[in-house]
């Protein structure tokens, strides 16, 4: 028998934050079911509520026309719901064979018997195999799964999340680690499962394989389900629900700057193993904005640039000069400024004042010789803090403090205060209000009006039409568009990064 | 009801003013209020020689443990402090009992020695990735067993027959010796070495840009990566500063022991992490810091020293130094409302 799980207006709220605002969903057995959602929409809020980790949410899970509650991850499998969740490694057991993660479950639970040995579970381990069409000879079975590569890690948790005959299975980003054989593999795989009558929710960013896999499709966005669709897709519409059409409209037109002098070349760099090389130039005097999904490679891109990660391909050249990066450092030395994308992992210290927080780049030319100079310190941070608007009580007041908004001012201020002659911004809008947004588009404006080259990254269009002059629209590491904004159309940028390959 | 909320509001603010007191000032109303419990109830306590000599005895963990709380700032932690100062006696003993070298000359040795061994560390940890308080414990065992080689597991002291048959040549010279006796006016010479270390790691650590720096590293390393700086080289110059105020104190326990005893320096690492740990929850800064370092060092010389007056068995010693840690460890983890940010990572 087919089951149904029914979410009805299910709402979950971390303090003051309310990530699910109700959200209704239904998902039919023998049915894939996609879910597409931006950053911060609330998707992994979701499945973990699926998955019994937050007992505390609103609403209601029903399951076959009968109320559950979801009390703890036990629970919800028992019910019938599991999840394979993104990270491989949370999910198989290293330094146990293929059989005993197969069985993981029953083991754990002694159902297995108290002295077990592979020999004695191989019968069952074998039987559930075949009972998923995995033709694993026993050689496999009685390998360690760090032996596996990630194809077969990948297909193991999903094995092993099936071995319990599930009503629901939650499949969180389950092909970001495959090569596209392996993707079809294990399409080929959850196809046989859906048609055995389990019900499927799979969670990607990656629409070709939606399109391949899923009969609906439901896009979250801000905690609230946006759209219904069955196949045929209207990808266009589905991305336009996704990214947001009416947020934001009032946010102030902007005057176009284009600018002439070339100040960043880079040439035949190559993101992605699987992707074509390509070239590339950043201006001076415009903001270039680059716009892509997820794992689309803005942010190789900037890492490439600032010297933040190894970079193997390409060479780049600043003003007829090699640049070569090996170390933020190097970046640095040659004004190339990089705000990361999460600031609370990448430019915050717990506990640090705002004036310790802006003055650390630069503290060279803060102090005197070898000695810090705390006034010279205090005094940027003041000029920082009234240039960018912080709602702060002062220089000394800790970075932790404060609004998520009024920090992304602060980690901004501090390399704009150090004139950048590039500033690179990898979504420097993500979890930040409408004002702060504002403040942050405007400087990035006037600081190329005033000659620099700026680069924003992000993966929101309204974002993008609000502080860019220039797009590059990415699709799975190469550039797809390279216009000025005013040349090309909202339409034309959505409709080129939902192009389904 | 808003009378009712405004009142628990009322409470809850004094109940946090209460705790924060409590973490920032606790630990010093402890040393105090234990200095003066010995103080009144031990006459001998409160002699100026009796002072002075627990000051003396404690200036080894003390500058030891300045060496540990470098390796916290940024992240990490040494446990070969303590094998590095048994190595500074041996290697003090072998170059001028056995080699019959100068004082002074042997004294720069042992500071080479210790500054190699922190490199070692550095290396293990920073370039082989090893985490660091396993790399320090496999340099620990390492620099344990190495530094008897050259002595065929014996205590190097004057006049003792050697490998070939001859008798050892030199002796412990007395301006080697002097490291631990003199005085600076009726100050000991080991307790002014112990503060002008304390002032000079306080300077470097909070005054400088390297120490801001070093506390960069040790809060948020890709942070601090991000922010220009070369990670690496940080961690390395901490655990090269460990191992050479680790020889330091080293330096002084050989002067004061006056041979090269094997056995040295072995109990050092324990009380040394010990009082650097006990460091980071005085006046409630939550982080590693010298002066909390040389204060957490006193209220343990303190506590020992009283008890020994007051004729508790040496075992209590040990039980004391535990409870005093522990103690410590409550300020910061369970009272403070900062987190507390010196565990290392492994």
């Amino acid at each position: 028998m087919e089951s149904t799980v029914e979410m009805r207006h299910i709402t979950m709220a971390f303090g003051a934050n309310l990530v699910l605002r109700g959200v209704d969903l239904n998902i039919k057995g023998g049915e894939v079911t996609a879910l597409l959602g931006a950053n911060g929409a609330g998707k992994s809020t979701l499945i973990k509520v699926l998955s019994g980790l937050y007992p505390n949410h609103g609403g209601e899970v029903v399951i076959d026309g009968k109320q559950v509650e979801l009390e703890t991850p036990a629970v919800a499998k028992k019910l019938g719901i599991q999840t394979v969740h993104q990270r491989i490694n949370e999910g198989i057991v290293p330094g146990l064979s293929v059989a005993e993660n197969l069985l993981f479950e029953k083991i754990a639970q002694n159902e297995m018997g108290r002295v077990g040995s592979i020999s004695k579970i191989m019968p069952q381990a074998m039987a559930v195999a075949a009972s998923l069409s995995l033709n694993w000879d026993e050689k496999f079975m009685r390998k360690d799964v760090y032996e596996l590569g990630i194809a077969d890690q990948q297909l193991l948790i999903l094995a092993r999340a099936l071995v319990e005959k599930p009503k629901l299975l939650i499949l969180d980003e389950p092909t970001s680690a495959l090569s596209a054989s392996e993707v079809e593999h294990l399409m080929e795989v959850i196809r046989s499962m859906r048609d055995s009558g389990v019900g499927i929710l799979y969670v990607s960013h990656r629409l070709s394989e939606i399109d391949a896999i899923a009969d609906n499709l439901v896009v979250l966005r801000d905690g609230v389900i946006r759209g219904e669709q069955a196949q045929p897709f209207d990808w266009t519409n589905a991305l336009g629900q996704m990214l947001g059409e009416d947020a934001l409209k009032d946010l102030e037109s902007i005057t176009e700057q284009r600018g002439s002098q070339t100040f960043l070349e880079i040439v035949n760099l190559r993101l992605f193993q699987r992707s074509r090389p390509f070239s590339l130039s950043i201006r001076r005097g415009e903001v270039t904005g680059v716009i892509g999904l997820l794992g689309s490679g803005k942010t190789e891109i900037a890492e490439a640039i600032f010297g933040a990660s190894k970079r193997k391909t390409g060479v780049m050249a600043i003003e007829g000069r090699t640049f070569d990066p090996k170390h933020p450092s190097d970046a640095i030395r040659d004004g190339v400024f990089m705000v990361p994308e999460d600031r609370v992992s990448s430019s915050m210290f717990p506990q640090w004042s705002i004036a310790s927080t802006t003055s650390l780049p630069f503290l060279a030319q803060l102090s005197r010789g070898f000695v810090l100079g705390f006034s010279a310190e205090k005094s940027r941070a003041s000029e920082i803090i009234e240039g960018l608007q912080v709602v702060a009580t002062g220089p000394d007041q800790e970075v932790d403090a404060l609004s998520g908004g009024n920090q992304q001012k602060v980690v901004v201020g501090r390399w704009l205060k150090g004139l950048p002659q590039m500033m690179i911004l990898d979504e420097p809008f993500r979890g930040v209000d409408i004002g702060a947004r504002r403040t942050i588009s405007l400087e990035s404006r006037s600081l190329a009006g005033s000659g620099s080259a700026v680069l924003v990254l992000t993966s929101e269009v309204d974002e993008l039409l609000g502080v860019a002059d220039r797009v590059i629209v990415l699709v799975d590491g190469e550039p797809k568009l390279d216009s000025y904004i005013t040349e090309t159309s909202r339409e034309e940028i959505v409709g080129i990064m939902s192009e389904v390959a | 009801m808003s009378d009712r909320v405004a009142q628990m509001e009322k409470r809850a603010e004094i109940k946090n003013r209460i705790q924060d007191g409590l973490v920032k000032y606790g630990f010093i109303a402890v040393t105090i209020g234990l200095f003066s419990w010995f103080a009144l109830t031990e006459e001998t306590f409160r002699q100026p020689s009796t002072l002075f000599s627990m000051l003396k005895f404690t200036s080894v963990v003390a500058i030891v443990g300045l060496g540990v709380t470098f390796t916290m700032v940024v992240g990490g932690l040494d446990l070969s402090v303590g094998s590095v100062a048994g190595l500074a006696v041996t290697v003090s003993a072998m170059m001028m009992v056995i080699y019959n070298l100068t004082g002074f000359f042997s004294g720069v040795m042992v500071l080479v020695a210790g500054a190699v061994v922190g490199a070692v560390n550095a290396f293990l940890i920073v370039w082989l990735k090893i985490p660091d308080l396993l790399a320090t414990l496999g340099m620990m065992f390492i620099v344990m067993g190495l530094k008897l080689l050259p002595v065929d597991g014996q205590s190097v002291s004057s006049k003792m027959i050697l490998r070939d048959g001859s008798v050892a040549p030199g002796k412990f010279t007395e301006g080697f010796r002097a490291i631990d006796r003199a005085m600076v006016g009726p100050i000991p010479l080991p307790v002014v070495i112990w503060l002008v270390l304390t002032i000079l790691a306080w300077f470097l650590l909070t005054r400088t840009r390297y120490g801001r720096v070093m506390y960069a590293v040790g809060a948020n390393p890709e942070a601090a990566k991000l922010s220009g700086i070369r990670v690496e080289w940080y961690r390395f110059s901490a655990y090269v500063i460990s191992g050479l105020f680790a020889a330091t104190g080293g330096l002084i326990l050989a002067s004061r022991i006056g041979q090269g005893d094997i056995s040295a320096g072995n109990s050092l690492l324990l009380d040394a992490v010990a009082v650097a740990l006990v460091g980071t929850s005085v006046l409630g800064i939550g982080k590693p810091n010298a002066w909390g370092t040389a204060l957490g060092a006193l209220l343990i010389g303190i506590v020992i020293t009283g008890l020994t007056i007051k004729g508790f068995p040496y075992y209590a010693q040990d039980v004391s130094k535990g409870l005093v840690l522990v103690l410590a460890l409550i300020f910061s983890f369970t009272l403070s409302r900062k987190k507390a940010r010196f565990v290392p990572a492994t």
